[in-house]
């Protein structure tokens, strides 16, 4: 081997030490030139953010070549990675694990204080200053909790393994290259947030400019966030095996909540800008949203739960990351009710008016926050005390989160057209009337139409979604004055705005669909056996193997018959992986926009049969198309032009108390 | 009081109220929502109600999974190194279920004393251990059937 590449690992681990000591001096330096106001000391925060970024980067590329050379004397890599592995994998198999994924985090963290150092350009010294000295902060103690407790860089020296004991197969998967690193990126670019917020509090500049700089920050870690939570559910439909899309299992929850906050807090946001309303109540919540990610750190990382993501690990990292958190959310909190009670709103609003639908909005998402918070540590709250081992079942947050979605959406559709300060009810009627009966119609019409039986919550998922899409478009109808060519005029960011409405309203089909008239059957079958399921033949018409780079499989193809006409062919296998022995099943999937067939192999019986599970799910590509949808409407709220506007700032660097 | 004050103080009060009642509620249907676990001695004790769903597991007795003839039928056996019960499955088992591995069911005791399986859960990770598992065979070991245990495994 290359000697360059074998130093990779002491290079990695380097450069991490490298980036720590940046880090501590991206905290000190602008700290000292605040409290001096000396504007030369705090305009090196820029610079060593991008530093530390940059030994991060690369700590992390060089854990990705010892991966890629097969560097089995690094402990992390010859745990998961394997010669066999395909590069893409090994590429992946980096964030494969917890130091990896660790790495991974803080490189983001690094990189998120970079893009800050780098578009932040109207922004007040003093400000930039703060900001990246406290982004600063959460990356040490991140940096330190790598080192100390989870160093990647490891060697297994002096016996190196001849082979690595490969990656688990759950996780070499397409899904499972982009997941992670989508939803890492959600939850750290939260501390950009974070630190906006904790910065206008020390600087007292909870202003409306503040406001404005917050909103395209927060909405690019929430557009994250809604992907890889989307990305997260997809691929555990397809990969686990059973067409399950969401389990409420706690690891998701982890992701579920700071996206609830981050929601909350892009529409809170809004207010503050524009009316200089909700200050206190935004800060908090950019506080919530980043501290709720930190846990989801915790909950996934430290081994306390229960849950398909956990693995085995260590409860050294769970203390040393509790300790991490309660110095986060402590030490924000502490400042908060220090400095919070200066900050005060002006301006007035009316019971009906914009500014109410946005509080009600908060209020719900909070709520489903909150039941989702109780669900996921309530037995872990149990367990510590040894009142015993509990879980909690989705259908306690099905009935929480369910009713609170639809009564959010239900508001939404007039929330968004409310006018600000004060409106009245019967001038959104007016407006709104004809979404509303064309909505109320549908909801008791569409249900009958459908095959399968009534429910009346298909009609209230149903009508509440097309309420919303309808109110949506007779919004944007109504705003061009009924001309074509007036809709793209509209501005970038109230088409994200009705984009992602729109994508809510789909997702909402999504869901009501495929929980309320999803088939599903497992049955034993040979080959030349045929089962019957809704409109559909599935017929199992050869059993073979096929070898591929580091497994063997078991498959069996289906053709798959809507009455005489055969409508697709699926294949389907059930892999064991050479290394690890570990068996896996891959899913054959027939994707429509209308419905989803899917075939997975169970167990192998007696008699070249198998236990194979086949399922029809009727619009299951909407609850991720509008995700979709969301993603887009927040990508074009954020390139909205007046987050770009170059305005004069006046330098009150000197003037700014530190 | 400053009536200012008074309103603000009345607002608390208020949302302090509305929150308790909140999570009252939440609370309540919580408690009503709860799965328990139980091990396979508690089981064997007789301490399971009849009816009601609750988690159990352990590891998958070697040599205890029995396949019915026709369908996808499964019994199989669950210990924690002091006790043994049975668990009926028809269904898919995951692909992490074999003989020795740790295992969670979500299961209902019918009218005979059977208990059947709705769900059953093997985990991701070979090495990983369901903490309830974990802890039920370390309940096990520590009332001194350490013999038992060991002849076993």
């Amino acid at each position: 081997m290359n000697i360059v590449y074998a130093m990779m690992p002491e290079l990695g681990q380097l450069a991490l030490i490298m980036a720590l000591i940046a880090a501590v001096f991206q905290v000190i330096i602008p700290t000292i030139g605040l409290y001096r106001r000396q504007g030369w000391l705090m305009a090196y925060a820029r610079p060593l953010a991008s530093g530390q970024a940059i030994f991060l980067l690369i700590s992390w590329l060089a854990l990705t070549i010892s991966f890629v050379i097969d560097d089995f004397s690094v402990a992390y890599v010859a745990n998961n990675s394997n010669t066999a592995l395909p590069t893409a994998y090994k590429i992946s198999a980096v964030w494969g694990a917890h130091e990896g994924s660790l790495l991974l985090w803080v490189a983001m963290l690094g990189c998120w204080g970079m893009a800050v150092a780098w578009f932040s350009k109207t922004l007040p010294l003093d400000m930039v200053a703060r900001v990246l000295a406290i982004m600063g902060l959460v990356s040490i103690g991140f940096i330190l909790f790598t080192v100390e407790t989870s160093n990647p860089f490891e060697r297994n020296l002096p016996s190196q393994p001849l082979d690595g004991k490969d990656l688990n197969p759950l996780l070499q998967d397409f899904g499972l290259i982009v997941h992670p690193p989508t939803l890492y990126m959600g939850y750290v670019g939260l501390s950009v947030v974070f630190a906006f917020a904790l910065a206008a509090l020390l600087g007292g500049r909870l202003d409306a400019a503040w406001a404005r700089w917050s909103r395209p920050w927060t909405t690019a870690a929430w557009v994250f966030l809604t992907i890889g939570i989307a990305l997260g559910s997809w691929w555990a439909y397809y990969e686990l095996g059973w067409g399950g899309w969401w389990f409420w299992d706690p690891v998701e929850n982890a992701s579920l909540m700071p996206w609830l906050v981050a929601t909350a807090l892009m529409h809170s946001l809004a207010v503050t800008e524009k009316r200089g309303l909700f200050k206190s109540w935004t800060v908090l919540l950019a506080i919530f949203a980043f501290s709720l990610s930190l846990l989801g750190t915790f909950l996934v990382r430290s081994g306390v739960l229960t849950s398909v993501h956990a693995f085995a690990s260590d409860p050294e990292r769970g203390l040393f990351l509790l300790i991490l958190l309660g110095i986060t959310v402590g030490g924000s909190l502490l400042l908060y009710a220090l400095r919070a009670p200066q900050v005060n709103s002006v301006g007035r609003y009316d019971w009906i008016s914009r500014e109410t639908g946005l509080l009600i909005n908060n209020l719900f998402l909070i709520v489903a926050t909150l039941a989702v918070l109780l669900g996921t540590l309530y037995p872990l709250v149990i367990d510590f005390f040894g009142m015993g081992k509990i879980s909690v079942g989705p259908a306690w947050f099905n009935l929480m989160f369910v009713p609170l979605t639809l009564a959010l959406a239900l508001v939404m559709a007039s929330g968004t057209i409310a006018r600000w300060k004060s409106d009245s009810l019967n001038r959104i009627w007016q407006e709104q009337q004809w979404a509303w009966w064309a909505a109320v119609v549908f909801a008791i019409v569409m249900p009958l139409l459908l095959s399968g039986p009534w429910h009346w919550q298909v009609m209230l998922g149903l009508g509440v979604s097309i309420w919303l899409a309808l109110a949506m478009f007779l919004d944007v109808w109504r705003k061009a004055r009924g001309q074509w060519r007036k809709i793209p005029s509209l501005g970038l960011s109230y088409h994200g705005m009705v984009l992602a409405h729109l994508g809510m309203a789909i997702t909402i089909v999504g869901v009501t669909m495929v929980s309320h008239y999803s088939i599903e059957k497992s049955v034993r079958m040979a080959p030349g056996d045929s089962a019957y399921l809704g409109d559909y033949r599935f017929e199992f018409s050869r059993a073979g193997q096929i070898d591929g780079p580091n497994f063997v499989s078991q498959a069996a193809q289906f053709d798959v018959y809507k009455g005489e006409r055969l409508i697709s062919q699926l294949l389907t296998e059930k892999r064991q992986y050479t290394v690890s022995g570990s068996i896996m099943t891959e899913a054959a999937i027939d994707v429509s926009l209308w419905r989803d067939l899917y075939v997975s192999m169970g167990e192998p019986l007696p008699n070249g049969a198998w236990g194979m599970r086949i399922q029809v799910k009727p619009f299951m590509r909407w609850v991720w198309l509008g995700a979709i949808f969301m993603s887009i409407g927040g990508v074009l709220a954020m390139l909205d032009k007046r987050y770009r506007r170059q305005k004069k700032i006046p330098s009150r660097v000197l003037g700014a108390n530190a | 009081m400053h009536p200012k004050r008074k309103q603000r103080l009345s607002l608390i009060l208020f949302m302090v109220v509305g929150v308790s009642i909140a999570v009252g509620l939440l609370m309540y249907s919580l408690s009503q929502n709860i799965n328990l676990f139980y091990t396979p001695t508690q089981i064997a004790d007789g301490e399971v109600p009849i009816g009601q769903t609750i988690r159990a597991g352990g590891l998958v007795v070697a040599g205890s999974v029995e396949r019915e003839e026709h369908g996808l039928g499964v019994t199989f056996k669950v210990t924690d190194g002091f006790a043994e019960v049975p668990i009926y499955f028809d269904g898919i088992l995951p692909d992490l279920f074999r003989e020795g591995q740790g295992i969670v069911a979500l299961v209902r005791m019918n009218e005979a004393g059977l208990l059947v399986a709705s769900e059953v859960l093997a985990k991701h990770d070979e090495v990983y251990m369901p903490p309830e598992v974990q802890d039920a065979l370390d309940q096990a070991h520590s009332r001194g059937k350490e013999a038992l245990y060991e002849a076993r495994y």
